[in-house]
């Protein structure tokens, strides 16, 4: 995983609430078994429109992705981030994310960043006037910054630092394997195990 | 200060706690599937990791086979492409699956409880969103993202911070021809799809525990439609009814009952927020829009977005009718129907089918329309079979299939043509889910099966 500690980038508006995973990438494009090339499937829905926000020349070269309301909500599939990511997005803002979209990005080193809903409104009036914008996204500082606004966000210490370090989860678990072997020592024997039991 | 049943669960888990991080969490049962498996076991392959408890893990196929033909090879190479890479991870990392054909297997939500598998007091995660249906048996379950998936390959553990707790209490006696379907819609109508966002709910009260362990689970399933983490219902008789028998039932039944009966809320326990709907209040229901929320009961009208005083909600409502092709204010029951799904994790066990086929019994179903009927697994469907269930629906003109997710999300071949309608007992009623172009009603076996005889959105009672 990159490491994640700024991020200068121009952004794309995407008015939209409710956007769900389902129509970040649609369940056809899931049967793959790798973890690239998923960027053909992102909004397929709506790329056939020339009308949406991806599809503008203008908005072609955008690394931010700012959305409407309960973004990423529905199904748990991460192929929704590899998504985003292979598309080329490193920052998604919303004013509220699905839970499990949420922690995937995090897992998979996309930023999600929580705005109120004016920032978010403020943020797509003025991508809409400057589509060139440029946004500086700094973890370390918890801040959005263009033009002359900055806009703080809240992002729990644990999650910043993993994105900072570009720390791989399982590497750091694995670290306390000698905690995980005595608390299965002491696990119910009545507890199921998935081997054929007769 | 007491524990709510969820807090209980989690601290029980909890492997390792640390200030500023989240805890580590040991997980009981690791459900797997074809779809978001692939990239976590190439990940412990590069990695070189074993998987560390194959004896707690468990895979069935089920969201993109066929449920035609099941004997021949897949005729989609990429889907064909996909199973066979489960079958090979299983094979090479030890993890017992049950492959199409095999008779355990099934939706994975569908297949743990039957196998008994899904116990009171566990922790439960798979790489499917719906893993919240386990709940029901007072266990902890939640779905997670491939990352995850390879995380609890690797260490049978997850890192997580804890979510806040919320009770949901439906108090009363459901109106006849009122489901559990029914109560988990009116609910999510009611707090929206951000409503749980943050929070594990417990479902509570009395119409919650007159409910049977199927209904309970269709309850819990549909969790995740209003954001939250996972749902539960604390375990009782009815529970450990259900799962006496099972093959994987407790050999020391006394002590895992003893222990089972100490997984309640304290009465002290205090939750962070609270909702509560009277049962008496809920009426059949069905959803008019393109997200779970977007619902109204089936008596009423497709509303008129211009009444809906938040512009977000507003101009979500007004997208939803475009796309939906709907115009305000038609009595829902004008709605005519093209495709009716019976099946998914949600509505696809025994009950279910016990109820559509009671509605459908000597019946014929419009001729305007065509009703797939998919069981939840193999062994609900041989089950059916064995009560004459599959004659019942086959006399009245519907299609029965082998059992899979199928057109609960269109992966495999059973999906909407583009502009079709369908009503369906699934869970997901977004945009393109059963198909692209396709439209959604969500409703309950009962709405189903009155529907099809019907052609219009219907319950039992018009008929
Ligand atoms: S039946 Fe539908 S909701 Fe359930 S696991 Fe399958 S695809 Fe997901």
């Amino acid at each position: 995983m990159d490491k994640f500690v700024t991020h200068v980038g121009t952004a794309v508006p995407l008015r939209r609430s409710n956007v769900d995973t389902d129509q970040i990438i649609p369940a056809v494009y899931l049967k793959r078994v790798t973890r690239s090339g998923f960027e053909d499937g992102l909004f397929s829905a709506w790329r056939n429109d020339p009308a949406f926000e991806l599809n503008q020349e203008k908005y072609k070269a955008a690394t931010i992705l700012v959305a409407g309301i309960d973004f990423g909500t529905g199904s748990s599939r991460e192929h929704a981030v590899w998504a985003l990511q292979n598309y080329g997005f490193k920052v998604i803002i919303a004013p509220r994310f699905g839970d499990i979209f949420r922690g995937n990005s995090g897992k998979a080193g996309l930023l999600t960043i929580q705005l109120s809903q004016n920032d978010v409104e403020a943020l797509w009036v003025a991508i809409e006037a400057k589509s060139d914008l440029a946004i500086t996204v700094d973890l370390e500082a918890r801040t959005v910054s263009y033009g002359k606004s900055s806009v703080g966000f809240v992002i729990d210490d644990y999650t910043r630092w993993r994105l900072m370090e570009g720390l791989d989860d399982i590497g750091l678990t694995l670290k306390q394997t000698d905690s995980i072997d005595a608390f299965e020592k002491t696990r119910p024997t009545f507890k199921p195990q998935t081997i054929p039991a007769k | 200060m007491g524990k709510t049943l969820a807090e209980k669960i989690w601290q029980e888990h909890v492997v390792r706690s640390a200030a500023g991080e989240p805890d580590l969490v040991y997980i009981d049962l690791h459900l797997i599937h074809e779809v978001t498996s692939p990239q976590a076991f190439d990940g412990l392959r590069l990695a070189g990791r074993p998987v560390r408890r194959p004896d707690l893990t468990i895979a069935t196929e089920d969201h993109n086979t066929p449920t035609q033909n099941i004997d021949q090879p897949i005729a989609d190479p990429v889907s064909k492409l996909q199973v066979d890479t489960l079958r090979a991870n299983c094979a090479e990392f030890g993890v017992r699956i049950h492959s199409l054909g095999d008779i355990d297997q099934g939706i994975v939500h569908v297949v743990g409880p039957q196998l008994g598998l899904t116990q009171p007091g566990m922790t439960i995660i798979c790489g499917d969103s719906h893993t919240s249906t386990h709940g029901a048996f007072g266990a902890l379950a939640f779905g997670v993202g491939t990352s995850e998936v390879e995380h609890v390959l690797a260490t049978q553990t997850l890192p997580l911070i804890r979510p806040k707790m919320m009770a949901i209490n439906v108090e009363g006696e459901l109106a006849p021809g009122v489901t559990s379907k029914d109560v988990i819609l009116a609910i999510i109508a009611k707090i929206g799809t951000g409503g749980g966002v943050g929070y594990i709910v417990e479902y509570r009260g009395s119409a919650i525990r007159a409910m049977t362990m199927e209904s309970r689970l269709t309850v819990c399933n549909m969790s995740i439609e209003a954001g939250a983490r996972a749902g539960l219902i604390a375990p009782d008789e009815t529970t450990f009814d259900y799962i006496k028998g099972k093959p994987h039932a407790p050999e020391d039944w006394d002590a895992a009952v003893a222990y089972w009966k100490t997984l309640t809320t304290d009465a002290d326990a205090k939750f962070d927020h609270e909702v509560t709907l009277m049962a008496e209040d809920i009426a059949p229901f069905v959803t008019w829009g393109t997200n779970p929320a977007q619902g109204a009961p089936l008596s009423g009208n497709v509303p008129d977005p211009s009444a809906i005083a938040d512009a977000e909600e507003r101009g979500a409502a007004e997208r939803a009718l475009v796309y939906m092709g709907l115009e305000a204010g038609t009595p829902l029951k004008k709605i005519a129907i093209d495709t009716v799904f019976l099946g998914s994790c949600t509505n696809g066990r025994i009950e279910d089918l016990r109820s559509a086929a009671a509605i459908l019994d000597g019946k014929k179903i419009a001729s305007s329309l065509r009703m797939l009927v998919v069981p939840g697994s193999a062994r609900v469907r041989l089950q059916a079979e064995a009560e004459g269930l599959d004659k019942v629906f086959i006399n009245a003109g519907a299609e029965w299939r082998n059992a899979g997710c199928s057109m609960c999300l269109g992966m495999n071949p059973d999906q909407l043509a583009v502009g079709e309608r369908s009503a369906s007992t699934s869970n997901r009623n977004f945009e393109g889910r059963q198909g692209k172009g396709g439209r959604t009603h969500l409703v309950s076996p009962l709405v189903a099966a009155a529907t099809a005889i019907r052609g219009t959105l219907s319950s039992p009672a018009d008929l």
